[in-house]
């Protein structure tokens, strides 16, 4: 029963029917791996002054790392850099949560499901591979315009 | 299980054997019994070994050498008593041949430096080459690769076939004159791959390269036999035979021991110090510097009696039927792919496979809720995921309390995980 609460059906959903899977353009590219499994994702990121134009991603792995970057290409494009920031921010609070946190629904929706995963202490690290890799080709990105302010 | 033990020659009296093992009493997931799979990273310990650890803290602890109290005195023997069991164990032709380190790990980086350090004739420099192979698991690879970028020397390595052996096709190509060292595992980690030994040592002794020999995966399963080997140096940890972390073996040939510099300085390993200059203790002293894992050489000791009590031999046929059972009942999983010899013949207990396009980690998130503890990942041999174009594989790998009730839980476990995600 308890690999239901990871297993969430949403998951699933976004695992067999990814949502933006596939690399186009960008401002800026990352590839971050988890070493301790051999997860990999190629993630680029295209701004539009100060929203979240696309998110485009190829990445290999569990369940968990594929749901999960679907989840956020959902959330966060189409958000202002900062709306989305504070996004990435309250899915990472609950994945350090261990098992406690429910989740906002009004700014984390389908990320919601992830609570249980926050859980297995091994399995995080999956949940958060592409939100790292967008925070850090979003700071990339960032880093190539002239200065923004949203 | 009395059915299928009739009809599976060379099984242990498990039994008996899981008595010892207070671990696999264990429930999981409020009711589940474990079922260890996961040997090949790390086996369990029986109550004699953790009573040893136990009897030495509570009655014998001291630093060892030199110490002239009653407790330094039993501290030292009971460590160069451990020593003595190794000697035994691996059939080393002296004692002083042993040395302790923490882990294979370090053993093989202790090799890898002392090669870099050393006068000729086994200096590796610009102009060597160094030959290893492309299953080695982590520790047998960057070692080699460190060793290669501080002297420029070349690294190479005998490629794998399909079936996850070694390509021996172009091994004169691989180990020619220029070869100064040969280091290979002797099973694999993640194919489980018996290599034939006989062949590589052959052609490296044919150029006077040096054989080092990563018996990780052979020594808790196994008898293992340095003289028949004839390799060099041969490489192994105390954790995966039943003994406890933190205690390593590197057996060495001894006039090789006694021509390397030493690796480590330090207290221990020194004969005079003068605030210019030292000189070293023989071996295997001189490669042992500070305070050694005392307890854990004594630990492992106490692994070697529990296993040579029940007789290596044993226990490799034991884990051959197991191996064999597991491979049978394994094909018989739709979309199951062996990523390894198919066979149990030349083959260690440890099995990776890869189940249709469900990623290894949700293969074992789903097997751990049915209290099967198997490994998942690249099993620190992410050259051989490469190989055969995956990322990741799960495995399975057995031991002396191994049971095919057990193969039979990872079956159904298995077509669980299909059901799960199908």
């Amino acid at each position: 029963m308890k690999l239901d609460s990871m297993y969430q059906e949403i998951i699933l959903d976004h695992y067999r029917n990814p949502h933006g899977k596939g690399l186009r353009d960008g401002d800026a590219e990352v590839h971050h791996v988890n070493p301790t499994c051999g997860d990999e994702i190629t993630l680029r990121v295209r701004l539009d002054g100060a929203r979240v134009a696309d998110v485009s991603y190829e990445s290999q792995g569990c369940s968990i790392s594929q749901a999960s970057a679907s989840v956020l290409n959902d959330l966060v494009v189409g958000k202002t850099v900062g709306e989305a920031q504070a996004v990435q921010e309250a899915f990472l609070e609950l994945m350090q949560s261990k098992g406690q946190g429910e989740g906002d629904e009004e700014v984390l929706e389908d990320a919601v499901a992830f609570a249980g995963v926050s859980k297995y202490p091994a399995r995080v690290k999956c949940a958060l591979l592409s939100w790292m890799a967008w925070k850090d080709a979003t700071a990339k990105a960032l880093g190539q315009q002239p200065a923004i302010n949203d | 299980m009395t059915n299928l033990t009739a009809g599976m020659p060379g099984l242990l009296d498990t039994d008996a054997i899981r008595k010892d093992f207070p671990v696999l009493q264990r429930l999981l997931h409020d009711d589940k019994p474990l079922v260890y799979l996961d040997n090949a990273a790390t086996s369990q310990k029986p109550r004699q070994v953790l009573e040893a650890l136990n009897a030495y803290y509570e009655r014998h602890n001291a630093n060892v050498h030199r110490g002239v109290h009653v407790l330094a005195e039993e501290a030292t023997a009971l460590y160069e008593g451990a020593r003595d069991k190794v000697a035994a164990f691996v059939n080393a032709p002296s004692r002083d041949e042993v040395i302790f380190t923490k882990n294979a790990s370090e053993s093989l980086n202790l090799v890898a430096n002392m090669l870099g350090w050393a006068d000729e004739p086994y200096r590796v420099d610009a102009d060597a080459e160094i030959v290893i192979t492309e299953m080695e698991h982590h520790s047998n690879i960057v070692p080699w690769q460190l060793l290669s970028q501080r002297t420029g020397a070349k690294l190479k390595w005998f490629g794998l076939t399909d079936e996850g052996r070694l390509d021996l096709s172009n091994i004169d190509e691989l180990i020619t004159e220029k070869t100064k060292v040969v280091s290979f595992t002797l099973v694999s980690n993640l194919l489980g791959t018996l290599n034939p030994v006989e062949t590589i040592v052959r052609k490296a002794q044919s150029v006077g390269a040096l054989v080092v020999i990563d018996a990780s995966q052979a020594a808790p399963h196994m008898v293992l036999d340095v003289q028949a080997l004839e390799a060099d140096f041969v490489a192994f940890t105390g954790h995966k035979m039943l003994g406890p972390t933190g205690i390593g073996v590197l057996w060495g040939r001894q006039e090789l021991l006694e021509d390397l510099p030493p690796f480590l300085g330090g207290g221990e390993m020194i004969e005079t110090v003068t605030m210019g200059s030292s000189t070293y203790a023989p071996a295997p002293h001189k490669f042992e510097a500070g305070t050694p894992p005392i307890a854990q050489a004594v630990g492992l000791g106490a692994a070697i009696d529990y296993l040579s009590a029940i007789g290596m031999d044993k226990i490799a046929a034991h884990e051959h039927a197991i191996t064999e059972y597991a491979i049978e009942r394994l094909l018989e999983v739709p979309d199951l792919r062996i990523i390894g010899p198919r066979t149990a013949v030349d083959r260690g207990a440890a099995i990776s496979f890869t189940l249709g396009d469900i990623h290894p980690h949700d293969v074992g998130q789903v097997l751990d809720e049915q209290g099967i503890a198997v490994r998942v990942g690249h099993h620190c041999a992410r050259p051989v995921c490469l190989r055969y174009g995956i990322p990741a594989t799960t495995r399975a790998s057995f031991y002396l309390y191994s049971t095919p009730a057990e193969v039979d839980a990872l079956i159904d476990g298995l077509h669980h995980v299909r059901n799960f995600f199908g």
